[in-house]
């Protein structure tokens, strides 16, 4: 089931084109990643998704439905810079705010609300440390939380900005995998990254984005280097394109 | 003066300025310690000053026309507050210098503008640095409908807020209006400002907003209790600095500050991880999380440990 389709999209941010007519789809229990250089236009694309900036033409459908803010089945977990860190909250607590679009004003979280909380920190493998104030975890812990935030709801697409920057190996490892679960469960995970070497092993496809989609196929699909060339601008020499082809 | 002395002058028919002074302190305090907290948790200190110095020519327009200061100072801080929002929307300059055009702006309106009032010297000193005396009936009431609205839209809104200032960006994607949830935030702040004028002035009034609000954050990682603690120490410090500025005849906005920075530097010392109440608290906590700490990093640290899979 095709739950994210992007058509034809195209947007410009202060007159100028940062995407020029993306295509692309996700289907249920795919993990893909979005690949490509600074200011290829992939966090762009994944707030055209959220509808934080309206595409200047073609359309973005999640679960057939018109992108719109708070719209239920995106779930976003934004680079981890973003997150003020110092902020006196518990781990559930923050899990919880994942909610707030949906509750009322005044409205106190219900019974309910507190078990979607301990079901997403238990898919996170979070639960045991959720009274924790989120300023004392590590950056995988911290990547986890906010990955448990987006799943609160549900949602039947996950979008992943650069969950890797700045974590070592055996986080990334511990992260992979649970991206890989949640996929397997049936979420559609998209992730951008610039962690190729992950990527390639974890993801069951790769789009290759520079402005434009490249290309958008299985990594043992892309030993093409030209593609690679395309998308980054690498010469020739790259020790990229040497390990790329070799593999 | 004896603490009897202090009561027995609160029910004097005399100096029934007093016991108003007092409540408008500690009520102004109580509400600037709950939006102090958001002030200090967004880093917004800057803002608070920016609205104390911008609802001065509000003042001075109330004063000229012998209209109520409270109601002045606020359409003055509102009408500044909704300008820095608006401007800072201008991707070209950053909020503090648009901040800084408004504040020094409007303080110079509010300077020529009393300039005009005859005698104004000695009522530029009372704006400046507070003064109980001379409070009309009616302010008490103004500060009152004030202290519950400020009250309720940080309760009403409190969720909002907390995930705004967690992360912006998340919060549009979730469909809350960030822009509109700033402005009722500076409002707030505008609202709370106003009403601690009268007694704090115009200086003094950040430290109404920050002083307390920080404490309480030295003091707790739950924000339920940061925010029960900020108000409290806030009404507590007005209550105190009132007592000792009527017994020893100080100016009463510097010793109500004096006496929070007092609190303030008393928590510093004593604040958890770095005080007696940290290693209270951690030998407190080792038997429940024992082997898992070592899965905890200080902050900003990447460290990754065994521990880490324990649960999983």
């Amino acid at each position: 089931m095709t739950v994210l389709q992007v058509e034809d999209v195209s947007v410009a941010l202060g007159g100028r084109t940062v995407l020029r007519d993306v295509d692309l789809s996700v289907e249920a229990g795919e993990f893909v990643g979005l690949i490509g250089p600074n200011g290829a236009g992939k966090t762009t694309l994944l707030r055209t998704v959220l509808a934080l900036v309206r595409p200047s033409a073609g359309s973005v459908l999640v679960q057939g439905r018109r992108a719109r803010p708070g719209a239920p089945g995106v779930g976003y977990v934004p680079q981890r810079h973003e997150f003020a860190w110092d902020f006196p909250i518990s781990i559930e607590q923050t899990v919880m705010t994942g909610l707030v679009g949906r509750q009322g004003l005044f409205r106190r979280p219900s019974a309910s609300d507190w078990r979607l909380v301990a079901d997403a920190l238990d898919r996170v493998g979070m639960a045991h440390l959720r009274t924790r104030p989120v300023g004392e975890l590590s950056g995988g812990q911290r990547q986890r939380v906010l990955v448990a935030r987006a799943l609160a709801l549900h949602p039947s697409v996950l979008l992943l900005d650069e969950p890797f920057t700045g974590l070592d190996m055996p986080t990334q490892e511990l992260l992979s995998d649970l991206f890989t679960r949640l996929a397997g469960e049936g979420t559609a995970v998209l992730m951008t990254t610039h962690d190729l070497l992950e990527a390639l092993a974890r993801c069951g496809r790769l789009v290759l984005l520079n402005r434009t989609v490249v290309a958008d196929a299985p990594p043992d699909r892309l030993r093409d280097p030209e593609l690679w060339v395309r998308t980054f601008g690498l010469s020739e020499r790259s020790p990229l394109l040497a390990f790329l082809t070799a593999a | 003066m004896s603490i009897l002395e202090f009561l027995t002058d609160l029910f004097n028919p005399d100096l029934r300025f007093l016991p108003k002074a007092l409540l408008i302190s500690v009520m102004s305090a109580v509400v600037c310690g709950v939006v102090g907290c958001f002030v200090v948790l967004r880093g917004m200190a800057f803002i608070g000053d920016a609205v104390a110095h911008a609802v001065f020519p509000g003042l001075a327009v109330a004063f000229v026309l012998q209209g109520s200061l409270v109601l002045g100072g606020a359409v003055a801080g509102i009408i500044t507050a909704v300008l820095v929002a608006v401007f800072s929307q201008n991707r070209r300059l950053k909020e503090d210098s648009v901040m800084g055009v408004f504040l020094v702006g409007s303080f110079a309106l509010g300077v020529v503008i009393i300039s005009r009032a005859p005698g104004y010297a000695g009522s530029l000193q009372q704006f400046l640095f507070g003064s109980i005396t001379g409070i009309p009936d009616s302010d008490v009431v103004v500060v009152a409908v004030a202290a519950v609205v400020v009250l309720g839209l940080a309760f009403a809104l409190h969720k909002e807020f907390v995930v705004v200032t967690l992360d912006r960006e998340m919060a549009r994607a979730m469909g809350l209006s960030v822009f509109w949830l700033d402005i009722v935030l500076y409002v707030m702040v505008t609202l709370a400002v106003v009403i601690s004028i009268q007694t704090i002035g115009n200086i003094l009034v950040l430290a109404l907003l920050i002083t307390p609000a920080a404490t309480a954050r030295l003091l707790t990682d739950r924000l339920g209790v940061m925010m029960t603690l900020g108000p409290l120490i806030g009404g507590l410090s007005a209550l105190v600095g009132l007592y000792l500025s009527w017994t020893y005849d100080y100016p009463t906005g510097g010793t109500i500050v004096l006496v929070s920075t007092a609190v303030f530097l008393l928590a510093w010392t004593l604040a958890p991880r770095h005080g007696l109440v940290a290693t209270w608290r951690s030998a407190r906590r080792q038997p429940d999380d024992a082997g898992l700490d070592d899965g905890v990093t200080v902050v900003g640290g990447d460290r990754r440990s065994p521990a880490l899979d324990a649960g999983r």
